[in-house]
């Protein structure tokens, strides 16, 4: 009977209104901990990270390489970046299903009722997901290394460039998870994802020359967000060049976090 | 046993809640609830499936926002205050509400952790935890492998964390057999020794018989009784009889002759054949036998019994606890107060 020793009285107790910035940092690594221990538990679901980055840079170098640039070696500086982009945008889907699968489960019921930041538990998870950027952003320039890719800017450059693409994928993890939130099923989150990520990561500079579309889609592109963040790593792992599409490119994912960040933890609070 | 009830000066409530209601779409999930729980008791909330018991306890333990009506927990309001609420509640749902894909003890460590303890605490805590609740073999295993009664426990500790004064458990026992049944039983009993205050939902009325120091009967989303389970035992009246026909296709005929020769509202009840109603004149039997004798109906069985909890939910409601006649509860078996007598 050691830990059922008296308890204090519910009226005596001293309690708080409010969760300080402090905790609530520290109850999201508690659940960003409890993401990574989940990931380590089932490592299956870590396919589409490794599998994909290496197939797709396979496949895409290989079949436009010679179309787009004359050959596979001089493609190789346009494509990378791109399919680095592509893939880990992709990637964050699987972060708003995840979220879906894992709040239909009690164990969110327990986190509910927990004097606990409400946002704690998404932007842990979210967090947590990061792994799986880390991973995708790795494999992908392993194989682009592989396949012969040597990038100018140096090794440094590569490393920022990862950096910047994680955490633009981590603000864009919110505006699935949002979908997660409002979704029925997981199988839906999925279906409306791909719906907005195909248009999205296609419609930009990743694969093809901006200049071989017609005008109507060079603007569109252009405004793409997705594009900005191609350029923006484009030029730093190509010519070491810190410009203004790498600006914009974070300042669209600062937007991204202040819009849909309260929007899912409003509905997540709502389903409460 | 001192009624509480009276002995609560007001201050002392853990729960005050007047007329909660919540709607989805068209239906009053519940529909105007009032409670008062005193500290330190044991409060059941009995009713069938869909009575509306969960969505109560969604809204006081702060899941759920209420439509109408208010709710405070030792006098926090759980829509105002619903952060110091939670820091003074342990909540364990119908399903366990633990992670599935983590080991035991992961899963106490988060919560520790989330509650604010230190590490090594949070490591320390969980260990306690797993062997106060004889889980401390299986703490490393993943909890896929683990038992419905396990994984129960698992969850009653997990609210026992922060050793919150006030435990939400909504139907602790349910889809239990019935030994880990008792097991939960007597740690309920252990937590309320420690001052806990608890507010347990079940659908078993022995179980509110057993454990509650004051039952509230829910049904529709409003609470159609409340008292001690000796108060509800005398609303239904003192003593009530029972019968058994031979023939059970003239039980609605049978079932008339009885209401009308005692002038008390007959039930058939889910046991085939069985026929049950309030018994406040005991010389009254004699015309209604004359009447089935009468009516060609042969009695197989009679006898009066003391009320059950499961009398007063058929008579308060007019059909009985359960809508599955299957279910085991009904039974009399079940019942854990057989203070019958034959006549």
């Amino acid at each position: 009977m050691s830990t059922l020793t008296q308890i204090a009285p519910g009226v005596s107790r001293r309690v708080t209104s409010h969760t300080t910035l402090g905790d609530t940092v520290r109850q999201s690594l508690t659940m960003a901990y409890r993401g990574l221990l989940k990931i380590r538990r089932t490592p299956e679901q870590l396919f589409d990270v490794t599998l994909q980055p290496i197939i797709f840079t396979l496949m895409f170098t290989y079949i436009f390489g010679g179309a787009i640039s004359g050959d596979v070696a001089s493609y190789l500086p346009v494509i990378i970046p791109g399919i680095l982009v592509q893939t880990v945008i992709t990637t964050s889907v699987v972060t708003g299903t995840q979220l879906r699968e894992d709040m239909d489960k009690g164990v969110f019921d327990r986190f509910r009722s927990l004097p606990i930041a409400r946002i704690a538990p998404l932007a842990g998870a979210l967090l947590a997901d990061t792994v799986r950027y880390t991973i995708a952003t790795t494999l992908t320039f392993t194989m682009g290394y592989i396949m012969g890719f040597r990038p100018e800017g140096g090794i440094g450059a590569v490393l920022l460039a990862g950096l910047i693409v994680i955490v633009s994928a981590w603000a864009i993890s919110w505006i699935f998870a949002f979908f997660g939130m409002i979704a029925r099923t997981a199988s839906s989150v999925q279906g409306i994802s791909m719906l907005i990520l195909f248009p999205l990561t296609f419609l930009s500079n990743a694969f093809v020359p901006v200049d071989t579309m017609p005008g109507w889609l060079q603007w569109f592109v252009n405004m793409n967000p997705v594009s900005h963040l191609v350029t923006a790593v484009r030029s730093l792992v190509n010519d070491g060049v810190v410009g203004g599409d790498l600006v914009v490119s974070l300042v669209g994912a600062a937007v991204i976090v202040a819009i849909f960040a309260p929007l899912t933890v409003r509905a997540y609070m709502r389903k409460a | 046993m001192p009624a509480p009830h009276l002995g609560a000066r007001s201050g002392s409530w853990a729960i005050e809640a007047d007329g909660l209601v919540k709607t989805f779409g068209d239906n009053r999930a519940v529909d105007g609830v009032d409670l008062r729980v005193a500290t330190g008791t044991v409060y059941g909330v009995l009713g069938p499936n869909g009575a509306g018991k969960t969505t109560t306890i969604s809204m006081l333990a702060t899941l759920l926002r209420p439509d109408a009506g208010s709710a405070r927990v030792f006098g926090h309001d759980v829509t105002q205050e619903p952060n110091a609420v939670r820091q003074l509640i342990g909540v364990t749902g119908q399903y366990a509400s633990v992670d599935e894909g983590l080991s035991a003890t992961e899963n106490l460590i988060i919560f520790a952790r989330l509650l604010g303890l230190s590490r090594a605490d949070a490591r320390r805590k969980a260990t306690e935890l797993l062997d106060e609740f004889g889980l401390a073999e299986a703490a490393a295993r993943p909890l896929k492998n683990f038992s419905g009664g396990m994984r129960r426990r698992l969850d009653l500790a997990a609210s026992l964390i922060s050793q919150p004064p006030l435990l939400f458990l909504d139907e602790p026992t349910t889809g239990l057999d019935p030994r880990t049944r008792a097991q939960m039983w007597d740690t309920i009993r252990r937590l309320v020794a420690t001052g806990s205050t608890v507010l347990l939902t079940t659908q078993y009325l022995d179980e509110a018989d057993q454990l509650a120091d004051r039952i509230a009967v829910i049904d529709h989303g409003r609470v159609i009784a409340e008292g001690t389970a000796d108060d509800l035992k005398a609303s239904v009246g003192s003593t009530s009889l029972h019968l058994r026909v031979d023939d059970r296709d003239r039980i609605e005929e049978a079932r008339s002759i009885v209401s009308f020769a005692l002038d008390t509202a007959a039930v058939v009840s889910p046991e085939a054949g069985r026929i049950t109603a309030p018994l406040p004149d005991a010389d009254r039997v004699a015309d209604m036998l004359i009447g089935l004798r009468a009516a060609g109906i042969h009695v197989t069985e009679l006898s009066v019994q003391q009320p059950t909890l499961d009398e007063v939910f058929l008579t308060i409601t007019g059909r009985p606890a359960a809508d599955d006649t299957a279910s085991d509860d009904v039974t009399p078996e079940a019942r854990l107060s057989p203070e019958g007598a034959n006549a």
